[in-house]
């Protein structure tokens, strides 16, 4: 078999050492290793677990949503009422736990956040609208549903046995951080060893081949909506938990965050290719950035604007690779 | 008008897309104030000319002139600017603007960019000069497509075009309005216009055209005045001689008497077709010869379950289909489809030969939804070596393949789904001559292994020197059925010209 690759191949072979494709690919690690050393050199105290830990402990909730959301948009679709379901989630959870159940709290806002998904997907589905518009519309009837569900107010959630989600530790490493490492192991093995993760690449990449392969692209769709739900839910249990408090108002621009990671990691807006690595290293630089800014005592009105700017950079670096 | 100047020159001009060469060393001459043809079977490089004296290609070699202007920069824009306009077979009008103002688009009287008014006059002129009788104030979208052919050719006019080309501007006209068109023609004609006519309804061109082009395989065969062109003796020219093309030898037909994998009796569905009946048994190949537009590749999709059927039976190895029969449903029951439009509607252009190839088949490579990646490395390193897909790479880039290649992957995906019911829509369309013969002994493989096989092709030489049984489609019905023995090329096109001119007298009568 292997003497069949040995002909014809020259354009690949050099293309194996292009150093532009290379830094198009991979260039979101090397920023990262660029701010890590820099970070490491101008601070003592960055480079020592408890603040790495930390950082991975900060940018927990929007580690799970950025990696949800990858599915979504290599899926060829594109979800903006994350952060409202977010809102939901944590309000419902904060109301459960006070007065039903902390056990029962935690289990239904995952399922909330993947109801509304569900019904962010059935409508995209059903009617065909651009997911872009169905969103931004549900978006804002799931932040109105958070504000009716506390009638606009707080609530404190002062119990033990809710805590521990987002605060308990074993030894350095906090609960919720496992629970974030653990799911990003699904989604990345669902989306690279399952049939549906084949099916998501599919129907992103080109819909009609998919449904001529006999794929159920509304389907596919539908799940993918529902998992960037569920794992908004997930979130912003995970915050309240953290918080003791939940609260109407929270999660707002995660969507905005999320998707900004997602571009910068490097997955294509248009579809059909992108990885879960690539959407969690982007949260990471954007988590880096600010960490930066906090132990370098820079003033943190440059975050976003930093952080907007490198991702300008980002997205321009990759679509040289486009021009033919 | 009284000099016969030349209109547009062509010397030299070649064009590749993709490594295949679509037209070399063409030489042509239109005249001015002249209606001229130009005409060849699918393939043959009449739209790809159309479009680079249109300024939509740039060719490779040679130059272009238009009205002894030499051609600098080929762009739609650029031809303009020297007289030449294009329209297109799919017209590109803003639907939701009205009619003058679909004329004037991009050319609208304004002063510093603000509208001031005045253009219904300007169309009053034009109006008067053209005689066309449309109302100005008439949304574009509620127009029928005679008269949105109409404003195209107005728009062409606008710009003060002396050369358009029509591509295909009969193909959705019924005969009356097409003999309108022709009319049009005619008048423009007189005008001293310069019209390239690009069409295969040779009544047509034999009746409204002063000089024909006729292309083959992309090179001109000859130009010629039209008098004393007949129609045998323009698809004599369109054929040539048959190549000397070898032909593997085909399995010998199944027995009539044995029981069919796929029948379908009296089927019509929403996409055109009505009262369509056929049969496919194992182990043979049947070949559907029709035009374009005449209901192929409908029929290719409503046994693939594309497509709903509205009427009629579906029979799948006797069994008759029930409820909503979807794409899923064909495959699991044993049928494919390799579709027309390998880049559109056969692979996933972002992902790797391994995904493209596995994509129809996830279930058979998976447990409880867990894919096998060793059985599928397997299985894509088989297809590789089988078909000899070039690179042979596991993961290649199957965007960068040519398209030989990329036909390859995608009459593998449907090779290891190992089909009852095999349905290919121009298997070799736009691949080269070794990639053809390896898809044309595939094919005879696949019904020597006793698969029934569905063949669509525009070049109905493959489909009838690669079938046992022919069936005759116009106007999405089935009008005869032949033993592919008993067909000739000419004889087969003779009989689809016929036909559809018969369906649309009648339609014609009925109106």
């Amino acid at each position: 078999m292997a003497d069949t690759t040995l002909t014809k191949t020259p354009s690949a072979v050099r293309r194996r050492f292009d150093i532009g494709d290379f830094v198009r690919q991979y260039g979101v690690l090397i920023i990262i290793a660029v701010m890590l050393l820099a970070l490491t050199m101008l601070s003592p105290s960055f480079l020592t677990p408890r603040n790495l830990f930390n950082i991975l402990n900060q940018s927990t909730p929007l580690f799970i949503i950025a990696c949800a959301l990858t599915l979504v948009i290599i899926g060829g679709g594109f979800d903006l009422s994350t952060g409202a379901i977010f809102g939901v989630a944590s309000v419902s959870a904060a109301y459960l736990a006070v007065n039903v159940d902390p056990l029962v709290a935690i289990i239904a806002a995952p399922l909330i956040g993947l109801l509304l998904g569900s019904i962010n997907g059935i409508i995209i589905t059903a009617f065909n609208v651009h997911s872009f518009l169905v969103t931004l519309a549900t978006s804002l009837v799931y932040r109105g549903m958070a504000i009716l569900i506390t009638n606009g107010k707080l609530i404190p959630v002062r119990v033990e046995e809710f805590a521990w989600l987002g605060r308990a530790k074993l030894d350095l490493v906090n609960v919720a951080v496992l629970v974030m490492l653990a799911f990003m192991a699904l989604m990345m093995f669902m989306l690279n060893r399952t049939t549906l993760g084949r099916a998501i690449f599919a129907v992103g990449g080109n819909e009609e081949a998919a449904l001529l392969s006999g794929i159920r692209t509304n389907l596919v769709k539908i799940i993918t909506f529902a998992v960037s739900g569920g794992a908004a839910g997930l979130a912003g249990v995970i915050t309240v938990s953290r918080l003791s408090m939940g609260e109407p108002q929270a999660g707002t621009g995660y969507e905005f965050e999320a998707i900004a990671a997602v571009i910068l990691g490097g997955t294509s807006i248009m579809g059909g290719a992108g990885a879960i690595w690539r959407s969690m290293a982007g949260v990471l630089l954007m988590a880096l950035i600010g960490n930066g800014f906090n132990i370098l005592n820079v003033n943190p009105f440059f975050k976003d604007l930093t952080t907007g700017v490198i991702i300008v950079l980002a997205v321009a670096l990759a679509a040289t690779g486009n021009k033919r | 008008m009284t000099t016969p100047s030349i209109a547009v020159r062509v010397r030299g001009v070649a064009k590749s897309f993709g490594g295949t060469r679509i037209l070399e060393g063409i030489d042509v001459e239109i005249a001015a104030g002249t209606v001229h043809a130009l005409v060849g079977e699918n393939g043959a490089g009449k739209s790809s000319l159309g479009k680079i004296i249109g300024g939509y290609y740039m060719p490779d070699e040679g130059e272009v002139e238009i009205l002894g202007a030499r051609v600098a920069r080929f762009s739609p824009r650029d031809a303009l600017g020297l007289g030449v306009a294009m329209i297109h077979q799919e017209l590109q009008l803003a639907p939701e603007l009205n009619v003058v103002q679909n004329v004037f688009l991009g050319r609208e009287s304004q002063r510093a960019g603000i509208l001031v008014g005045g253009d219904t006059a300007r169309f009053a002129a034009l109006e008067k000069a053209c005689d066309f009788g449309i109302d100005p104030l008439a949304k574009v979208a509620t127009l029928r497509i005679a008269e949105r052919q109409k404003v195209e050719i107005m728009r062409a006019i606008a710009r003060d075009a002396q050369v358009i080309i029509m591509d295909e501007p009969t193909s959705s006209l019924t005969e009356d309005e097409a003999d309108r068109l022709h009319e049009v023609i005619r008048r423009l004609k007189g005008q001293g216009k310069t019209v390239i006519y690009v069409s295969h309804f040779l009544d047509h061109i034999l009746a409204n055209c002063d000089n024909v082009t006729i292309m083959r395989d992309g090179k001109v065969v000859r130009t010629s005045p039209m008098t004393g062109e007949t129609k045998q003796t323009l698809v004599d020219s369109m054929l040539g001689q048959a190549a000397e093309i070898l032909w593997p030898a085909l399995p010998a037909a199944p027995a009539e008497t044995l029981p069919p994998i796929a029948e379908l009796r009296g089927v019509s569905t929403g996409t055109g077709l009505s009262d369509v009946s056929l049969v496919i048994r194992p182990g043979e190949i049947v070949g559907l010869v029709g035009l374009v537009g005449s209901g192929r590749t409908e029929v290719a999709r409503a046994l693939f379950g594309a497509d709903r059927i509205t009427g009629g039976e579906y029979l799948i190895e006797g069994a008759p289909v029930r409820g909503r029969f979807t794409v899923h449903d064909a495959i699991a029951a044993g049928v494919a489809l390799v579709p027309e439009d390998r880049r559109k509607q056969g692979l996933v252009l972002t992902q790797p030969t391994r995904f493209n190839i596995s994509l129809g088949t996830l279930g058979r490579i998976s447990r409880f939804g867990i894919l096998d990646r060793g059985a599928e490395i397997r299985q894509t390193r088989e297809m590789i070596g089988h078909f000899g897909i070039v690179p042979g790479a596991i993961d290649g880039r199957v965007a960068r393949y040519s398209g030989g290649n990329q036909q390859k992957v995608l009459l593998s995906k449907w090779a290891v789904a190992k089909p009852k019911l095999l349905i290919l829509d121009e298997p070799s369309r736009g691949v080269d001559i070794g990639a053809r013969r390896r898809i044309h002994d595939f094919i005879v493989e696949m019904a020597r292994q006793g698969v029934g096989v569905l063949l669509i092709s525009s070049e109905l030489e493959e489909v009838i020197n690669l079938s046992h049984r022919c069936y005759l489609l116009s106007e999405g019905r089935i009008f005869a059925e032949e033993p592919a023995a008993a067909l000739t090329v000419e004889a087969a096109l003779t009989r689809v010209f016929l036909e559809q001119n018969s369906q649309r007298n009648r339609q014609e009568a009925a109106s």
